[in-house]
């Protein structure tokens, strides 16, 4: 093999992280076969293990940034903050799932081979500085995901989920890819940064009309993932039908990096484009607050109305990708982590409350748990209030600095109509609140066990990050603020 | 003059193909007219030069992967399915929505038609030795990750309809 071949011991650094999760995870699947049904958890102890070196590898790779593999890759400040925060939502996302397989008899290897095949593809998204690196690790992560989905096959509603998530989920990539073909058409790269020179070089100015189409068709795609309007029709479904572990990494990891994406194609190599981009973003934004919003008022199912809710936060971070600024920027990922922690988090004792075959999933279950669990209610409560945005906690101040960006970039009316969908979200968390602290117990209904040690570990895991963030906002703020750097 | 004419016949077959694909209603006839379909557009490959991909595209996907498509419809009971009836009830909507686009699309081309250019290709075509030798080149070194990342995802997929298809594992 000539020595230009081979990659560098610094590019082999960089890449650590993703090559040793699709290490353990091939290893879980051999190991597998060996493994008696009752010491699965081994497994799940090995795709722990493998996540927390994982985090250790992002950390030794942040000291020494840059980039590695001919610039596929671009190990920066902005990659190495989405690269923890995904796996750290895979470690929440194991602690929870562990106990619900086991008591369901689904515990398996390939379900966490599979989850660590997804978040190997959600870091490659989040380092990737290539247009067909980003893809390939948007389809590892998206391929995965569908499989998970419906990992519970048996169940009618999983098949559905999954069904619906893979035959959307691959209509919307393949706009994406579609995209991805006119921009190499328009500036002969698929690198990002040399997009942007050839978008602002202006002796080779390109079309507009195929610029115009070449971007609308990555707003396409994109916009699916992140799930907002008008491409969130799937959200809800999908939500609903997987398995609740399995949302909750659905409603924190994939889309924390599909923003990562996002935020990376919009802000470096579209950038030049940004003033055709803003009323599209405009608009995105406000639709998808106030579809989410509206929508989650009228819901009984508490995994439906969290899937809504879930649609109106990405409304609130698409608010911070309009402003097309550094500081937008930063407050997005400030947000996305806030979000993440508490929307695990409520899921995490969504999860508990549902028991097995997930019977209990309805507002109405939820009545009573404020005596019959303080504690699980307490916690609760805790994530529905930062969900609202109540101060103390983090998703106050995720809210706070992406409206007072809006405001300081002069998106004032975004901010206004933001700041008043948020009002109406109140209604929708506070009265999951009073039903289960006023509304009596109901009769007859099966004993709720103990929480397992998992799911309580990634609940109060998830509560004092949200209280952290909530205390403490400078601390993630600032590194955040010094990551955005990469796009001034 | 001549190349023309052939690019107008292996366009046309590529279309027929594709639009037959849709509308036969025999599952098997539909992937012999995809057969088609492909193989006009390897006609086109080569009158464009790109040898490689001619081949590519006859080995791959007429030799290999159609075959698979045959083997999967012939094992899987489609009697049944060609009996039923067939959705039709948006055609009224579906036709509308193409015949609209199709005007966007010539509007758009016709008017725009003198700026509309692309990027330069790749200067002078290389001997075809050399052309896939350039492909390798940038295949394994360039985008050497991608290339290995294209393994996990197709484990991925194995893995994944394994799961989904069997009843217990």
């Amino acid at each position: 093999m000539p020595a230009s071949f081979m990659p560098s011991a610094q590019e082999l650094m960089r890449f650590a992280p993703e090559m040793l999760l699709t290490l353990a995870g091939t290893l879980i699947m051999l190991l597998e076969p060996f493994t008696e049904s009752g010491n699965k958890s081994r497994l799940a102890w090995l795709a722990l293990g493998a996540l927390l070196a994982a985090l250790g590898l992002t950390a030794v790779s942040a000291a020494d940034p840059g980039p590695a593999f001919s610039n596929m890759l671009l190990i920066d400040e902005f990659g190495t903050f989405f690269r923890f925060l995904v796996l750290a939502v895979g470690v929440l996302t194991i602690l929870i799932s562990t106990h619900y397989l086991r008591s369901g008899g689904h515990e398996s290897g390939e379900f966490y081979a599979l989850l660590l095949f997804s978040i190997v593809g959600q870091c490659i998204m989040a380092t990737a500085n290539e247009l067909i690196m980003l893809f390939i690790g948007l389809e590892v992560s998206s391929i995965a995901s569908y499989v998970l989905a419906g990992y519970l096959r048996d169940d009618k509603r999983n098949n559905e989920s999954a069904l619906k998530y893979f035959l959307l989920g691959s209509f919307a990539t393949a706009f994406l890819l579609y995209g991805i073909a006119w921009t190499y058409g328009i500036t002969g790269t698929t690198d990002l940064s040399l997009i942007r020179s050839a978008l602002l070089n202006p002796a080779s100015r390109p079309n507009e009309v195929l610029t115009a189409a070449a971007s609308a068709f990555l707003f396409v795609g994109l916009a699916f993932k992140v799930s907002a309007a008008p491409f969130q029709m799937w959200t809800p479904d999908v939500y609903q039908g997987a398995p609740a572990p399995v949302t909750a990494f659905f409603s924190a990891g994939p889309k924390a990096a599909a923003f990562a994406m996002f935020l990376r194609i919009v802000l470096t190599g579209f950038e030049p484009l940004k003033k055709e981009w803003e009323p599209l973003l405009w608009v995105s934004a406000l639709a998808t607050m106030i579809i989410g919003n509206f929508a989650a008022l009228r819901q009984t199912n508490v995994k439906r109305l969290l899937a809504y809710s879930s649609i109106s936060h990405a409304g609130y971070v698409l608010v911070a990708l309009t402003t097309h600024s550094g500081p937008g920027a930063a407050a997005a990922m400030f947000y996305l982590a806030a979000y993440c922690f508490m929307n695990v988090g409520a899921f995490a004792i969504i999860t508990h409350v549902a028991r097995r075959d997930e019977r209990y999933v309805e507002i109405a279950d939820l009545a009573g748990l404020g005596t019959r669990q303080p504690l699980m209610a307490g916690l609760l409560t805790v994530f529905l209030l930062s969900l609202t945005g109540i101060p103390l906690t983090a998703g106050f101040f995720g809210k706070f600095y992406i409206f007072k960006v809006a405001l300081d970039q002069g998106f004032i009316w975004l901010a206004i109509l933001g700041l008043l969908n948020s009002a109406l979200a109140a209604y929708y968390y506070l009265r999951v609140i009073v039903v289960m602290y006023m509304e009596p117990a109901p009769e007859g209904e099966g004993e709720l066990p103990a929480p397992a040690a998992g799911v309580l570990a990634a609940a109060v895991g998830s509560a004092i990050a949200t209280f952290f963030l909530g205390l403490f906002p400078s601390s993630l703020l600032d590194f955040a603020d010094k990551a955005r750097r990469i796009f001034n | 003059m001549l190349e023309t004419l052939f690019f107008y016949a292996f366009a046309a077959l590529a279309l027929l193909g594709a639009i037959l694909t849709v509308t036969l209603r025999n599952a098997v006839h539909c992937a012999i007219s995809l057969i088609a379909s492909l193989a006009g557009v390897a006609g086109l490959f080569l009158l464009q030069r790109a040898e490689f991909l001619f081949a590519v595209q006859i080995v791959l996907y007429i030799g290999g992967i159609m075959v698979l498509f045959l083997f999967v419809i012939m094992l899987v009971n489609l009697d049944a399915a060609a009996r039923e009836r067939q959705y039709h009830r948006q055609w009224i909507a579906g036709a509308l929505s193409v015949v609209g686009t199709g005007l966007i699309f010539a509007y758009f081309l016709t008017r725009g038609a003198e700026s509309l250019k692309l990027n330069e290709p790749v200067p002078a075509g290389p001997r075809n030795s050399e052309a896939v030798q350039m492909l390798a080149d940038s295949l394994f070194r360039e985008y050497l990750v991608p290339f290995e990342v294209a393994s996990l995802l197709l484990l991925i997929a194995i893995v994944g309809s394994v799961v989904m298809a069997k009843k217990r594992i």
